[in-house]
């Protein structure tokens, strides 16, 4: 078999990131209930960033954050989440793209 | 911090921001060109294809050192069904010619050699600077650009947008809207290595031959779609596409698109063994002609992704993206030759240009296409192909049964799924967009 990877985590290990810890790139607004389009990160986001927690929202830890900008297009427009690059150097690095 | 003026200031050193410094800077104007990532190419996604036509107008000699994979031999389109494909491909002797037509890449090593070829040409390139603000004049125009390692404005005569598909700046700058969930896709790629010797037999290959398969069908789970493997020398890049707003609406996660796409019986045998190296996201501009924005204005262009030029049909992006910037740092030389002002109305050389290219005409012939494939994306990526395998089964299928009850059979099923308007109706809109 080729390399097969049960969880997403998994694929993420291959990549190469410099954290720039503390400061996120992406930040959800604070909400009680998510809408439909940030309940779908959980789903969508090809880095597994987004997740549900025991009350039902949705939140991000973005480190592994491969910053394809599918979020951005998502949620951006309704103001449901501030994205902004990452500080210049930080964030994935790509070895081969 | 930088006290200098430039003549114009590029961001991003990708294809197009490459192409456009590496324009301006062989004519002699004095050119900044910012990237975010540690390298050129850090941050840089893609396939890969690259069509030499378009670099060597840029980059004649380019093949002597460019960093290339494997030319293009070999074209392989499959219709794919939960356990078949049904094929179609094109292999010519012809594509082995002293100068070929296609390569496969590796971005980011590419992307690192092409910008050495515009640091070569006399242009400043920093990377690992985020640009963060337009600064715009009294008068809205654009003046310079401020970025996240100090406060102060960078001075120039232009800004060359080359910012990608996520470009920031200029929607915060209200200068385009950002890209609709319908208008971009989203893909995942892995990279898998294997022997050199392993993937020439798989592939059926000599030396330095390539082949590039692209797949649509059941693999997509009804969503617009495409899956890819691309040969590289020791490696093959595999992944995945939809639209942003098929996977919202579905809630289908890329990562198990991927690996349901790497478990496909046609697939499976081709990488087995292999070993990943690397897990990619990336956007892909699939609006065309209808989507593209304003591409420029007082003091600004925009060019590439960020301008969502890119032929969803043919695949061609990153090629649209070197030609939009070769033409808007001919337009910018042109423009300061004259002595003139880069004001919206001398910058719309670039749009004039632009028209008269390929890059425009291609995307005007396609421009109801995306619509269509995206409002008929379960009966064109699950219902025909599942289809086709069914056909395709029962014509090969040796079981004694009387072939014009079988053909009648087939003909039968594709009626009962679709309907006879339905066919003719599919069949004529595709037409009517790609003529």
């Amino acid at each position: 078999m080729a390399t097969e990877f049960a969880r997403v985590e998994e694929k993420l290990y291959q990549n190469r990131y410099i954290v720039d810890a503390g400061k996120p790139h992406i930040v959800i607004e604070p909400h009680t209930t998510p809408s439909k389009n940030l309940l779908a990160m959980t789903k969508v986001c090809p880095a597994g960033c987004y997740a549900e927690n025991d009350l039902g929202q949705v939140e991000i830890i973005a480190d592994g954050c491969l910053e394809c900008g599918t979020c951005r297009i998502l949620l951006e427009p309704t103001g449901e989440i501030t994205w902004s690059f990452p500080r210049g150097g930080f964030g994935v690095l790509f070895k081969f793209g | 911090m930088i006290e200098e003026r430039f003549d114009a200031i590029v961001i991003g050193a990708g294809m197009a921001g490459n192409a456009a410094a590496y324009t301006m800077a062989a004519r002699g104007l004095k050119v900044l060109q910012l990237e975010r990532g540690e390298y050129p190419g850090s941050k840089n996604v893609q396939g890969a294809i690259l069509y030499a036509d378009m670099l060597e107008k840029i980059i004649p000699n380019f093949r002597e050192d460019a960093p290339l994979e494997r030319h293009l031999i070999e074209q392989r389109f499959w219709m794919m069904s939960d356990r078949s494909h049904t094929g179609m491909q094109h292999r010519s002797d012809d594509f082995n010619e002293e100068k070929p037509n296609r390569y496969t890449i590796i971005r980011s090593q590419f992307d690192r050699w092409f910008s050495k070829q515009v640091q070569g040409k006399g242009a400043v390139v920093i990377c690992e600077t985020t640009v963060t603000e337009l600064v715009r004049n009294s008068d809205g125009k654009v003046i310079g650009v401020r970025t996240d390692r100090d406060s102060d404005v960078i001075f120039t005569d232009v800004v060359v947008l080359a910012e990608g598909v996520s470009g920031l700046l200029g929607t915060r700058a209200g200068l385009r809207p950002t890209p609709k969930p319908d208008h971009v896709a989203l893909a995942v790629k892995e990279m898998h290595f294997l022997p050199q010797e392993t993937i020439e037999a798989r592939f059926n290959l000599r030396g330095d031959e390539g082949v590039v398969i692209e797949a649509v069908g059941s693999i997509s789970k009804g969503m617009t779609g495409m899956g890819f493997i691309y040969t590289n020398k020791e490696s093959l890049s595999l992944g995945i596409g939809c639209l942003v707003s098929d996977f919202a609406e579905k809630g289908e996660t890329p990562y198990g698109l991927l690996e349901a796409f790497k478990k496909h019986p046609s697939v499976a045998p081709l990488i087995q063994g292999s070993e990943v190296k690397e897990y990619a996201a990336h956007l892909i501009p699939e609006g065309g002609y209808k989507a593209i924005p304003e591409l420029f204005g007082d003091g600004w262009v925009v060019v590439g992704d960020a301008a969502q030029l890119n032929n969803a049909i043919h695949r061609e992006g990153s090629n649209l993206a070197m030609t939009s910037g070769r033409i808007a740092g001919e337009a910018i030389f042109q423009v300061k030759s004259r002595r003139d002002p880069m004001t919206k109305a001398n910058l719309a050389l670039y749009k004039k240009m632009i028209d008269d290219s390929f890059v425009m005409k291609d995307l005007k012939k396609y421009k109801d296409m995306p619509a269509l494939l995206h409002t008929n994306s379960k009966n064109f990526f699950l219902t025909y192909p599942d289809l086709v395998s069914k056909a395709m089964d029962n014509f090969l299928r040796v079981d004694g049964a009387p072939k014009v009850e079988k053909e009648n059979a087939s003909i039968r099923s594709f009626i009962k799924q679709r309907s006879l308007l339905g066919l003719f109706g599919d069949a004529f809109k595709l037409a009517r967009a790609w003529r």
